[in-house]
């Protein structure tokens, strides 16, 4: 591991100035001098590996945290650790997609340390991004080339790739962010800010090192979830290679607002296949205003993965991320709520 | 605490320079003491100088000097000389380093010492009791030949510890589910399984 500088902040204003003094504005966060630790299960693993290489590391990681409810609907604090949010009993009675999502990631050791603005932030999986050996990785050093493109490729994204980069956005709790329409806030060197959560991400593009809008020294200090008719009625499911302590290779946040077993409003996000958290619009136009059945789930999952683009060892994942949006969305119209 | 030029330019993550910028910014003189206090705890100008690192483990006060770089696992390791927790990946993926701190179990191999301090930490050598008896999870590990080489038991031993005082180990699948972040090589699983469903039942009587 490189040598850095280390502080803790106990306010967010001061995180931010700290961030900002030692940082330096055109890199991406990821890549600036100055970076957040918050529970560090991302970042130390990749300074380890000498992936991530920050000069300064500002703790952000006992900055005040709450969850709670307000008139705009749930509010989880970015420092709330995933553990704490996953068994709140509010969050798993009104917003069970959210307690899955993080109940069903890790461990207990890794939900215990990890933060839920460290959690959206977490970096791909891809073999060749964590392994410097490698010298092709766009993500890592812009314009080397990619080895996954002909390489292992099993567990990356058949949906939001490009020619420089198809690695899979590796989280959970975010498909369930993305799903339910949260909004994120944040406090930068320029003051706050409030995005939709699904602004947050980009796609790889030609620049897969850019992987959100943030700037550097940018942090995020709040996640809020509107309540609607939806959200009781919602569930994550994550099918993956063993039952438990492993990411998704397919999965579903679903939420549905339903009339008897017709789907009046329905929000869908994807794990496991996508670039970034992923949103499956065309699967939620296809089943809005249908009955529920095996039919009509099919069809949205057709859509879902109508733009799929397969690689070497990927290509199972069309099916598997198909029968995975299929099943939840059944399992989520037989929910008593 | 009140605060002067000459104070502000001390070495320290947060120097001059940091105050003129947050006058700059606008930000509040209470942000800025709020930055200034924390002097005391951020990482000399020069990376590579060591830090002073105050540690509570299993009861006692320890003064160390470290690399701001050395994880809560090395420090206990190398420089405390608890070699009880153990490495086995490094990257957060066995479980192997798990440590209570402030009684949650977490992985001492992605928590760095600095991290650390003004929480209690617990290690499995600090588990037994003072006069030498076994926590009854040891106890029971050793009842049910919990582990064949033992490399990852004291990391599953704290790990079941926590496990129980969070109400996880109701039944054997929710034991299974919660101690999913401890592999075991020598797949010693069902007998972990029993040695909790052992233990917790003598730790709700303790
Ligand atoms: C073995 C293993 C298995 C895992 N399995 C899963 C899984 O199944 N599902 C899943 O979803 N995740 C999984 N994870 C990932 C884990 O959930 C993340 O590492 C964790 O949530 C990151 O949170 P953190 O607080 O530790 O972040 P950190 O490592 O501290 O930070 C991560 C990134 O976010 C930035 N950051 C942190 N806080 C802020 C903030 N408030 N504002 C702006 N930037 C910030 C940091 O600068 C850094 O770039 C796994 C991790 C490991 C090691
Ligand atoms: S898929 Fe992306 S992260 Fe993986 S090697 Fe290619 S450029 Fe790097
Ligand atoms: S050594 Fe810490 S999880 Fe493996
Ligand atoms: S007893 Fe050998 S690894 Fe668990």
């Amino acid at each position: 591991m490189r040598p850095f500088l280390y502080e803790r902040a106990d306010q967010p204003e001061a995180a931010v100035i700290a961030a900002r003094i030692q940082g330096q504005q055109q890199a991406p966060p990821t890549a600036a001098a100055a970076q957040f630790i918050a529970g560090g299960t991302t970042i130390l693993d990749l300074m380890k590996l000498d992936v991530m290489q920050p000069q300064t590391l500002v703790n952000v990681g006992k900055l005040p945290g709450t969850i709670e409810m307000s008139d705009q609907g749930l509010r989880l604090g970015a420092s709330v650790k995933m553990a704490e949010a996953a068994e709140n009993e509010i969050v798993k009675r009104d917003f069970p997609v959210i307690a899955q999502a993080l109940q069903l990631a890790a461990s207990q050791q890794i939900r215990n340390m990890a933060s839920l603005g460290g959690n959206v932030l977490q970096r791909t999986r891809c073999p060749y991004f964590r392994d410097v050996s490698y010298s092709a990785c766009n993500k890592r050093n812009p314009g080397s080339g990619c080895s996954a493109l002909d390489g292992h490729n099993r567990n990356l994204a058949i949906l939001g790739t490009s020619d420089k980069c198809i690695a899979s956005y590796p989280g959970d709790f975010a498909q369930a962010l993305i799903a339910l329409d949260a909004q994120v806030e944040t406090l930068g060197p320029n003051g706050g800010r409030s995005l939709a959560f699904a602004d947050l991400h980009k796609e790889p593009g030609d620049t897969p090192n850019i992987e959100t809008q943030l700037q550097p020294g940018e942090l995020i200090s709040a996640f809020v979830v509107p309540t609607g008719a939806w959200t009781r009625r919602s569930l994550y499911l994550k099918i993956r290679d063993r039952e438990s302590y492993e990411f998704a290779l397919a999965s579903a946040a679903i939420a549905l607002d339903m009339d008897g077993q017709t789907v009046r409003g329905s929000r869908i996000a994807l794990g496991g296949v996508a670039t970034r958290p992923w949103r499956a619009r065309e699967a939620e136009e296809t089943i809005n205003g249908q009955t529920l059945n095996d039919e009509t789930a099919r069809g949205a999952a057709e859509a879902a993965f109508r733009g799929a683009k397969v690689y070497s060892h990927n290509a199972f994942k069309v099916e598997l991320g198909r029968r995975t949006l299929a099943r939840a969305l059944l399992d989520a119209g037989r929910m008593e709520i | 605490m009140g605060f002067s030029m000459s104070q502000s330019e001390k070495p320290g993550g947060l120097n001059r320079r940091s105050f003129l910028t947050a006058t700059a910014m606008g930000a509040t003189l209470p942000v800025i003491q709020q930055a200034r206090a924390q002097q005391a705890e951020s990482a000399p100008a020069d990376p590579r100088a060591p830090v002073d690192v105050k540690l509570r483990i299993n009861g006692r006060d320890q003064s160390l000097r470290l690399d701001a770089r050395t994880t809560l696992l090395d420090t206990l390791r190398e420089h405390v000389g608890l070699t009880g927790s153990k490495k086995g990946c490094d990257q957060g993926q066995c479980g192997a380093c798990t440590v209570l701190v402030d009684g949650t179990r977490v992985l001492s191999c992605l928590t760095l010492a600095v991290m650390a301090q003004g929480s209690e930490i617990t290690t499995i050598e600090g588990l037994a009791s003072s006069d030498g008896a076994l926590h009854p999870m040891q106890q029971a590990f050793i009842d049910h030949d919990a582990f064949q080489c033992g490399y990852c038991t004291p990391g599953q031993i704290m790990s079941a510890v926590a496990c129980v005082n969070e109400g996880h180990a109701g039944t054997n699948d929710d034991i299974r589910e919660y101690m999913s972040g401890n592999l075991c090589r020598c797949a010693a699983y069902p007998n972990i399984v029993a040695a909790i469903n052992q233990a917790k039942n003598e730790m709700r009587k303790a």
